[in-house]
């Protein structure tokens, strides 16, 4: 059992670059690296890949949620002139393995449908055409018989599937995939003498990443070779890449994927298995490249990568004081149709599961229930955004029931800043962060008590204004344990999440840096060039950034989890601190001065104190690469100016039991969101007044770029705070199949402008300091938002445990709401 | 299948080509002329990422038929600024870190185009008002509005400069 409280023998990180340092490009809003190519359409994105003889693959999709397919009749469409290849479920399990899956035991995915149909838009048949107009043409006239089975679309429901309603029946005999009771601290004892109970029951709606850019594949199989080449929109293709070769039965160094620019993915394209194989399997049978693009409907109803869908029964046990003491909850998740992540997402979320407060234990029972969906994937946040909302909420809870201050409440429960490194019951460290900073950063930047007072004066006129407040943690760069931490036997077991960088210095001084996962959108370019320039005193200019493939990459586990800037920082400043010996000694013999007496300087290797006794970088680099008989005959000193660096995760530890996790997200941010809305009573309409986000991501590299997160992510969250629902029919038919039914936010949905505040607390492990920053403005901005309606409406007494609050979900609720003061006149 | 010529002005360069009638203007663009500059998001019209400008007007082109531009004039990302000699709208995005993974920009770019076309000095509410045509999944917005701003700002100085 892992004691809550301040660790006073932390562990030893191996932090290098100290916080504390003088930086000159670290800290600077430097314009993008990335841009300009996208700026003039030159971007390189998967569907801009054209391979010549390329042929072109749509795939029929399941109109059932859950059927046996009878038979399929391919004739016509074999028939079809342009038509290269029709490619059923049954002829792709001669050719693949199942999809990977970190479940143990797994569940069996297929990239075709074999024998049976689990969601709407799963694939079915594979069609391999000269052109994507006909081979959506040949899927008109491919017959499928299907036999429907019993649609399971309700998660209580599947609690209780019996017969031809289990999805999985060689799995197991019904349609719960996982069912486990995790104790973390004397949670019974807690409560048993707790003086305040607050329950809530909670409903998180079903969302999705739904990047602009679908997902993608492009597949070559060289006859010569037996080998595949596979341009994919997805990361991880460095860490687990070799699985897909697994799929294809081909060894791993015979694929080599490639990766591309991503339109976005915001971890829906965290590790695109099914894609990759349709098109790889496209390849073989039809002895041409083949390109496969989802388009909107394969993606919304088929990318295997929707959010969480859950449903939470949550205590927070209070003392006389009004010390939040402990929390447990019952959660039902449903995971759709397959489970490639396992529990993922919940051990995820035990990485901060008392969020910013002291609460000593933490008891969940957790059901992960199959029902007949589209499986679920990563979706920033990756389980842990539903744990802060399902905390705060509660949080919440306790303010109206008690009738607390909501800052007071928070502010009186946070874990203080003299108590870090912190652990929490679960096992894991939060490292550094200054909760009450923030907080209090936050208040000042809004007003709060101006609007407050604003908010009063707009009730005398009869107005709903309401300001939220949410405490929130965004926890950073995972470690591999929590793959599998929360099956039942570990399976594979694996603990390595690195990440690497390769720098190589040419003969004029131009430097490139190859990274060894995608760009998503985010910002890794610019990062590791502001890193090397850092670290060399180079100008960023005259530093490039690209991306290796399978073949040439070295570990990479790639953006997700809030991790890539750290791991990308360390990994580039690990090079980096190589390629500086070397330069030192090289320039050493330049310089005829003792190596330790060098130092880098605006471009140049020069002697400390001495201005003017310099040699550049660049002539070092001619040096170290063409006048190997001017240096001395050392065997460490081989022509050439390169290093490869990979960076292992910074701080982690094994899990002891289950009811101790050990270190396994320790790198810890910290945000603070306060929301001011005006609730229009009569439509049910939430439109902002202000909106202030206070975010402490540790150093930033780039503030620009951060707060470019900060907003898009609060973005999203007030997306799925609002708006966003994937709803399926009790027949299992998904309600939004477009974009027009699925409803992301556009401008004038949004606040009119998010003013953004920072508190810096420097991680203590990792290379300068740096925290994670991808995943906090989506993580904090649903309960900010609702606890700002909830306030709003206080005075109708109107609860929100449901998301989205969509305008008809909020009549609902205010109708009811005047029903009941009606009822007690 | 049945197939027409069709005479397309892109981006100043005539393009003859012989189609199906089929043939959306957004598949036209990217793949018969080759310019993948131009994005392709919903397939439906909602978001805006395949927008380009057909006779001076902001186009959904994944909702056009290629047939539909037989005669006319296109515009796309291409036309706009160089790698090394960005426009000012270019620019500004740029400055304003206007984009995040890239892939709305073009469409952003083309139905921002339009707009300074047809007023120069947009205020914020205006340009906010437009950018409700497209959906950006990444920034949130607020740096795109920014970024039109600094593009009102770049191409005043450049009318009086130049």
């Amino acid at each position: 059992m892992a004691e809550a409280g301040k660790v006073h023998s932390p562990p030893l990180g191996r932090q290098k670059e100290r916080p504390d340092q003088r930086l000159s490009v670290i800290g600077t809003r430097m314009l993008r690296k990335e841009d300009p190519r996208f700026l003039v359409g030159r971007g390189r994105f998967v569907d801009d890949i054209a391979l010549p003889n390329m042929a072109h693959a749509a795939v029929l999709r399941s109109p059932h949620a859950h059927a046996r397919i009878k038979s399929i009749d391919t004739a016509a469409a074999q028939a079809l002139p342009g038509v290269l290849a029709v490619i059923t479920g049954e002829e792709a399990a001669k050719q693949t393995g199942p999809l990977p899956c970190f479940a143990n035991p797994p569940v069996e995915q297929r990239c075709i449908a074999l024998g049976k149909v689990r969601h709407v838009g799963e694939p079915v048949v594979l069609v391999v055409a000269d052109t994507r107009y006909l081979a959506e043409d040949a899927i008109e006239l491919i017959n499928v018989e299907y036999e429907p089975l019993p649609a399971v679309s309700d998660m209580i429901d599947a609690i209780n599937s019996i017969g031809d309603a289990v999805l999985h029946p060689e799995r197991s005999k019904d349609n719960i995939a996982e069912h486990r009771t995790y104790m973390f601290g004397p949670v019974e004892y807690e409560f048993g003498r707790a003086a305040h109970v607050i329950k809530r029951h909670l409903r998180w709606a079903r969302s999705g990443g739904q990047p602009l850019e679908t997902c993608g594949a492009v597949a070559s199989f060289d006859e010569g070779s037996g080998n595949f080449t596979i341009y994919v929109n997805s990361s991880m293709y460095n860490y687990i890449g070799f699985t897909i070769a697994a799929v294809l039965k081909v060894a791993s160094h015979q694929v080599n994927l490639v990766p591309v620019d991503a339109g976005g993915s915001f971890g829906s394209k965290l590790f695109l298995h099914k894609i990759a194989v349709l098109s790889a399997v496209g390849a073989r049978v039809a002895g041409r490249p083949v390109k496969y693009i989802e388009d909107r409907i394969d993606n919304i109803t088929a990318c295997d990568g929707h959010g969480s869908d859950r449903s939470y029964d949550v205590e927070l046990a209070l003392d006389a004081n009004h010390r939040m003491t402990a929390l447990r909850y019952r959660v039902v998740d449903d995971y759709g149709a397959y489970f490639q992540f396992g529990l993922g997402t919940h051990g995820n979320g035990f990485s901060q599961t008392v969020g910013p407060y002291k609460i000593r234990a933490v008891g969940a029972e957790i059901y992960a229930v199959f029902t007949n969906k589209c499986q679920q994937g990563a979706c920033r946040g990756f389980g842990s955004e539903v744990t802060n909302f399902m905390i705060e909420r509660v949080v919440d809870a306790a303010v109206e029931e008690l009738r607390l201050d909501p800052i007071k409440f928070r502010r009186d429960n946070f874990i203080k800043p003299e108590e870090f490194p912190y652990q929490i019951p679960t096992g894991n460290l939060y490292d550094s962060g200054n909760y009450p900073a923030a907080l209090d950063l936050a208040l000042k930047m809004l007003d709060y008590d101006g609007w407050r007072e604003k908010q009063q004066m707009a009730r005398t006129q009869g107005r709903y204004v309401g300001i939220g407040v949410a405490s929130c943690q965004e926890k950073g760069v995972f470690s591999a344990t929590e793959f599998w931490m929360l099956n039942r036997a570990p399976g594979f077991a694996l603990t390595s999440s690195p990440e690497s960088a390769s720098v190589k210095i040419d003969a004029t001084g131009k430097a490139v840096i190859s990274l060894h996962a995608p760009c998503w959108g985010n910002s890794p370019e610019t990062v590791a060039a502001m890193v090397l320039a850092e670290q060399l005193t180079m100008d960023p200019a005259d530093i490039r950034v690209t991306y290796s493939d399978t073949d040439h990459g070295l570990p990479g586990t790639g953006p997700g989890g809030s991790r890539y800037t750290v791991m990308v920082t360390g990994a580039v400043a690990g090079a980096a601190r190589i390629l500086k010996e070397k330069l030192k000694r090289v320039a050493s013999h330049m310089l005829e001065a003792g190596s330790h007496d060098l130092e880098f300087r605006n471009g140049k290797v020069g002697v400390k104190g001495a201005s003017g006794v310099e040699v550049s970088i660049a002539e070092v680099a001619t040096q170290a690469h063409f006048f190997r008989l001017s240096l001395p005959d050392d065997p460490d000193l081989s022509s050439g100016l390169d290093a490869s660096y990979t960076y292992d995760h910074p701080l982690a530890t094994l899990p002891k039991s289950d009811s101790d996790f050990g270190i396994f997200y320790p790198i810890m941010g910290h945000m603070c969101h306060m929301p001011v809305v005006e609730v229009d009573a009569k439509t049910g309409q939430v439109s902002f007044l202000d909106y202030v986000a206070v975010h402490d991501c540790g150093t930033m590299i780039n503030p620009m770029t951060v707060d470019g997160h900060v907003r898009g992510g609060t973005a999203q969250g007030i997306g799925t705070a609002l708006l966003e629902q994937f709803q399926y029919d009790p027949n299992g038919q998904l309600l939004q199949t477009s974009l027009q039914d699925y409803l992301m936010p556009r401008i004038g949905n949004l606040p009119p402008q998010v003013r953004i505040g920072h508190v810096v607390t420097p991680s203590p492990y990792t290379e300068y300091g740096v925290k994670g920053a991808g995943e906090g403005g989506r993580m904090v901005a649903p309960p900010a938002v609702v606890s700002a309606i909830e306030d709003a409406l206080g005075p109708l007494g109107v609860r929100i445990d449901t998301l989205p609050v969509t305008p008809a979900r909020l009549r609902a609720l205010i109708r009811e709401a005047e029903a009941r003061k009606n009822a007690v006149r | 299948m049945y197939e027409l010529d069709v005479n397309v002005t892109v981006n100043g360069r005539i393009f003859k080509r012989r189609i199906q009638p089929r043939l959306l203007l957004s598949d036209f663009i990217r793949h018969e002329i080759g310019l993948t500059g131009t994005h392709v998001g919903c397939e439906s019209g909602v978001c805006g990422a395949c927008t380009l400008l057909l006779d001076g007007l902001a186009t959904r082109s994944c909702c056009t038929l290629a047939v539909q531009a037989d005669g006319r004039i296109v515009e796309t990302v291409e036309s706009l600024g160089r790698l090394n000699n960005l426009s000012p709208l270019q620019r500004a995005f740029w400055e304003k870190h206007g984009l995040q993974c890239g892939y709305c920009t073009p469409g952003m770019l083309m139905l921002i185009t339009e707009l300074l076309r047809e007023n120069p000095n947009p205020d914020r509410e205006t340009i906010r008002l437009r950018l409700n045509d497209n959906i950006c999944r990444c920034t949130g917005y607020e740096d795109i509005v920014s970024s039109v701003e600094r593009a009102v700002e770049l191409m005043g100085v450049e009318r009086v400069v130049g």
